[in-house]
């Protein structure tokens, strides 16, 4: 939080550094002193193991570039010879490969914590915002570093997600040939994609580093979602925070290494091993899983609506199911932040859940039979949790009682007697808890 | 060819038929990939056609899934945690390869100082070598030469180009086998999918090429279509049935070590083979995840006391 800094530096040197550029004291009120709530929860962990997954990507990514060739005849051989005749290369590759969707994986609980304790409110708008930002940034790396490989799946993969710019009227046509470099995938798409694709990462990097400011000016949200009030609120960043969050990556890192070193291939497409070839479609064009929910949406409009015909309709309703986490600080019109006080809420936060993995699903099924109309019904209801649920539900819903403080809600109602610091924590510990 | 036309009838519970889902997509909102690709060359547009008369005749009827079979999932050495080759069981898939397959199919991602990893020593993948003649040059005269390979030479190819392998094979390239055993993969449904994150099941290449090359000689369901040149397969995941003939037949290949020859025992000693080909650091990989994992392990518990240390006067 922002707010006086208690830096002291510790001898001259630093007296010295700090008195010129006081990046030791930034570093120590952002990462040492910086007060965290007491009471977060795992869930909270995902912001420290998404920039841990940033570095990896960064630096898997750096080395493999090393190796690759972003030329659309070399580069499906160039990544087999990271694969074979590099050293360490296919630990490179397939940390990176894996990394992505572990990324997504984090990003997608990163997401859901925020919506479930309801850390976009006010005064944490632009921080979600920022966060939404950071989303698209890496949809589109992924996108990219998707094609790189220049595998079936890569090529066209890379030919129908340009393909949609087509559907908007006028613009459409200019927008897709500027992506593609020309007017069908190609040599040129491959430079492009390869360039932007080390671009961007660092573009998400600065984006991280407002975000990471925009937190520390509001403080961190907190499972009961009432505001820091006090000191007995909370602990210092370091250790508590930093030692909760290297567990939760050391952990989340064992379920990243189990799918690297035991199954690498598992989330991939097995027709990315056969090289890109222009004359021969695949089966069935799948995206990455993570981009399922949103593929299901695209194809869940199979109808023209008056001028908006179906593909520029699936187009914007899946451009839309993304706009409009823009709009959600406004959208939920409840005062009350975490779901743990709001018994309706709740329900519709996993039946929200259920929805997305159920859209996922669709969007892995080919679109035939039963499966347009189903991923319609879950399209629909996604929209309606957004534009109907929320503002309605902040009118009606009656919220349980919150604490008082985050310490009356750890530390028991008798904290707020104002004994605080001699009141006993409701179980085990028999020595004051807070002033060891 | 062929495979034009099995890939647009394919089914399957990944794959559709890329007919009707290309229809439907395109209305939905992608472009038609056939739309956006350059024009087909013509051995591709009669295929073609014929894919399209065929899956509108399909349409009337249940959609075929392919592969009318699914695998069967057999024990490989290089499955599991521990995962491992068996160094006598490469050897035989590669002299399978060698003696069979290498007639139509290439390997090019493979070189002869690969076999090594094989077993094999210095000396005797130079003899291996030595055995093919690779094109090289130009010498000093601007002219092409052949030349007896070298172990940093990779395995030459049976065809010219592709075109050349097509035509030699009523219409449809011998793919090449390098990534095979990565680049085929039944789908495997739910809940299979979610219970292969716990059992580690990756071995969906080798138990596909087992199946294909077992599966000959069975007959077909009734109302079956079976192009002329094509033999059927029902473990073929891109159609009924495929135009590489039965590959293998028993006593083929001579085995050095007194293994018997039957068609079972070559297959799974070429997937193997091609396994290895595909993932050549398959069980380093492992072996380095098991140190990994081992460490990670470690390090959590640690990091775990440590954490419970810290909060201990801390409720939360
Ligand atoms: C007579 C030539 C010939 C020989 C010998 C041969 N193949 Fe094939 N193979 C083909 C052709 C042609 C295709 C393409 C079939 C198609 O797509 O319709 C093919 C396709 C394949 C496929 C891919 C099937 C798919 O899913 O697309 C595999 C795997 C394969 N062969 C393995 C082998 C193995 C292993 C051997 C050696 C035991 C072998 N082949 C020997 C001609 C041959």
């Amino acid at each position: 939080m922002s707010g006086h800094s208690s830096y002291v530096p510790t001898n001259r040197f630093m007296r010295w550094v700090d008195a010129r550029l006081p990046l030791p004291r930034l570093v120590y009120d952002s990462f040492v002193a910086f007060p965290v709530p007491r009471n977060l929860n795992y869930a909270y962990t995902f912001g420290g193991i998404l920039s841990l997954m940033l570095g990896i990507q960064i630096v898997t990514g750096v080395v493999l570039a090393m190796h690759y060739s972003g030329n659309s005849a070399l580069a499906f051989h160039s990544v087999e010879q990271i694969m074979r005749d590099v050293n360490w290369g296919w630990l490179m590759r397939y940390m990176h490969a894996n990394g992505a969707s572990f990324f997504f994986v984090a990003v997608y609980i990163h997401i859901f914590r925020g919506l479930y304790y309801g850390s976009y409110k006010a005064p944490r708008e632009i921080l979600w915002i920022l966060g939404v930002v950071i989303f698209l940034l890496m949809m589109a790396t992924a996108f990219m570093g998707y094609v790189l490989p220049w595998g079936q799946m890569s090529f066209w993969g890379a030919t129908v997600i340009t393909g949609f710019f087509t559907a908007f009227p006028i613009i459409g046509d200019p927008i897709q040939q500027l992506l593609l470099g020309g007017f069908a995938v190609d040599n040129a798409t491959l430079n492009r994609f390869f360039s932007l694709h080390y671009l961007l990462p660092f573009m998400i990097a600065g984006v991280v580093i407002l975000h990471i400011w925009a937190l520390h000016v509001t403080g961190q949200t907190n499972p009961t979602g009432v505001e820091v009030k006090t000191k007995d609120d909370v602990v210092p960043f370091t250790p508590h925070a930093t030692i909760k969050d290297g567990l939760g990556m050391v952990v989340f890192l064992l379920f990243y290494c189990w799918f690297v070193f035991y199954m690498p291939n598992f989330l991939g497409h097995p027709d990315n091993y056969i090289p890109a070839n222009p004359l021969k479609t695949p089966a069935h064009i799948v995206p990455e899983w993570y981009f399922l929910p949103f593929y299901a949406m695209l194809r869940a409009i199979t109808f023209n609506i008056g001028p908006i015909d179906s593909k520029l309709g699936g187009v914007l309703v899946m451009f839309g199911s993304i706009i409009v986490l823009f709009f959600l600080p406004w959208l939920d019109t409840s005062r009350v932040r975490s779901a743990v006080y709001r018994p309706i809420y709740r329900i519709f936060f996993w039946v929200l859940v259920v929805d997305t993995i159920f859209l996922g699903w669709l969007g892995s099924r080919p679109a035939e039979g039963i499966y347009p109309t189903l991923a319609l019904i879950g399209t629909i209801y996604y929209f309606a949790h957004w534009l109907v649920i929320l503002p309605v539900l902040g009118l009606v819903e009656t919220p349980r009682k919150l604490p008082a403080s985050i310490a009356e809600a750890v530390l028991g109602p008798n904290y707020a007697s104002g004994t605080a610091a001699g009141a006993a924590p409701p179980s085990g510990s028999v020595s004051a808890p807070e002033n060891r | 060819m062929k495979k034009l036309l099995a890939a647009l009838l394919a089914g399957g519970l990944m794959i559709i038929p890329a007919a009707h889902a290309q229809d439907k997509e395109g209305e939905a909102a992608s472009p038609s990939p056939q739309a956006a690709a350059p024009a087909p060359s013509e051995s591709e547009v009669t295929s073609n056609v014929a894919g399209d008369e065929a899956a509108a005749e399909e349409g009337e009827h249940e959609t075929p899934h392919y592969p009318l079979k699914r695998p069967a999932e057999l024990a490989w050495t290089f499955a599991g945690p521990f995962g491992h080759w068996d160094l006598q069981q490469l050897q035989r898939g590669y002299k399978v390869y060698k003696e069979v397959c290498a007639a139509c199919h290439s390997m090019e991602l493979v070189a002869f100082r690969n076999l090594e990893a094989l077993g094999y020593s210095e000396d005797q993948v130079k003899a291996i070598a030595g055995d093919y003649t690779v094109t090289d040059g130009p010498n000093g005269d601007g002219d092409m030469f052949e030349r007896p390979a070298i172990p940093s030479d990779h395995f030459p190819s049976p065809f010219a180009n592709p075109e050349a392998a097509a035509a030699a094979n009523n219409g449809a390239a011998p793919p090449d086998l390098s990534l095979i055993a990565k680049a085929r993969a039944v789908e495997r449904g739910f809940p299979r999918f979610v219970f292969d994150t716990v059992t580690q099941y990756q071995e969906a290449g080798p138990d596909y090429i087992h199946a294909l090359l077992t599966g000959y000689g069975q007959n077909p369901p009734p109302g079956t279509v079976i192009q002329p040149g094509t033999h059927f397969n029902p473990y073929f995941i891109g159609g009924p049935a495929l135009a590489m003939p039965p590959p293998l037949s028993a006593d083929a290949v001579t085995y050095d070590d007194g293994t018997p020859g039957t068609v079972d025992q070559y297959a799974r000693d070429v997937s193997s083979f091609l396994m290895w080909a595909a993932e050549p650091h398959l069980v380093e990989r492992k072996a380095t995840g098991f140190v990994v994992m081992l460490y990670l392990l470690i390090f959590a518990a640690l990091v775990y006391l440590v954490k419970k240390r810290v909060w201990a006067n801390t409720p939360h």
